[in-house]
């Protein structure tokens, strides 16, 4: 029975950020572009936990809760640019919001 | 342990990659939820069971709960009937449930195995956590409630200004 150790945390964490990051190079949709920022936020956060587990400190677990309140706010003001794009444009192709006013 | 955590980590890597690639946005979410779930899984084997229980509260539940709204809205009007009956289809249903039942078993696993060997390394309780949160990090936290007091506003601007848009033009048009 031995411990996870925190290298392999973080291993984990940077392939998840890779993945996330893919998702935001390849695809043209806006709401997998936030699905994919989702994901890599998300591994920022498993970083901070895997070091602050390495070092049995709470300092890890208080970053990812600034990192959570973070998405949230976030993906709040994200989806309703979505949706105001949504109805300006008509569809949730970013590559069509290439226009600006003015 | 290490059985556990690789299990975890596999299921987190292969439903990221499919939440990435599929073409439809609701089956991507439920990938997207399963690798929550399983992220979540290894921050309790990690020794931090506080940020466990926020990940599934506030990232699976919350987060995803408004990309849901948000591709209902969307894909409302003529067609969507269709396209629903289409996404009750079951075989759809195989992969995320195949996922996250490897999750449950696992978790259950993991809960049933006795607390001594597993606490090697310390775990870090919510009390460390909130102590921390409203000492050194007071800041921090001050600033947090400021960012989502401006999420909060933007979000009520950005969803509310098509309305008054629409409203206008339809005060020149009777008029």
């Amino acid at each position: 029975m031995t411990n996870v150790p925190a290298e392999y945390g973080l291993i984990l964490a940077a392939m998840l950020f890779a993945i996330g990051l893919a998702g935001v190079l390849a695809r043209r949709n806006i709401i997998f572009l936030l699905l994919s920022i989702e994901i890599m936020l998300n591994a920022a956060g498993l970083a901070f936990i895997s070091a602050g587990s390495k070092w049995g400190q709470a300092d890890g677990q208080v970053m990812f809760i600034f990192i959570l309140v973070m998405a949230a706010a976030e993906v709040s003001v994200g989806l309703a640019i979505v949706l105001q794009l949504f109805h300006r444009i008509r569809t949730v192709n970013s590559d069509e919001a290439n226009t600006m006013r003015g | 342990m290490m059985t556990f955590f690789y299990i975890s980590a596999a299921v987190a890597l292969t439903s990221s990659v499919l939440a990435i690639s599929r073409s439809n946005a609701v089956h991507a979410l439920l990938y997207a939820i399963v690798s929550l779930l399983s992220v979540a899984l290894i921050f309790f084997m990690l020794g931090a069971p506080f940020a466990a229980a926020l990940e599934v509260v506030i990232y699976a539940g919350a987060i995803m709960v408004l990309f849901v709204f948000v591709i209902m809205m969307i894909s409302s009007g003529p067609g969507s009937i269709q396209q629903e009956r289409r996404w009750m289809n079951f075989r759809l249903w195989i992969g995320p449930s195949v996922l996250s039942t490897v999750l449950i078993i696992e978790l259950f696993a993991v809960m049933s195995l006795p607390r001594e060997p597993l606490s090697a390394r310390p775990v870090i309780e919510s009390k460390q956590v909130g102590i921390a949160l409203m000492g050194p990090y007071m800041l921090g936290v001050e600033l947090s409630s400021l960012l989502l007091t401006a999420g909060l506003v933007g979000a009520y601007h950005l969803g509310k200004r098509k309305r008054d848009d629409s409203q206008m033009e339809d005060v020149t048009i009777h008029d």
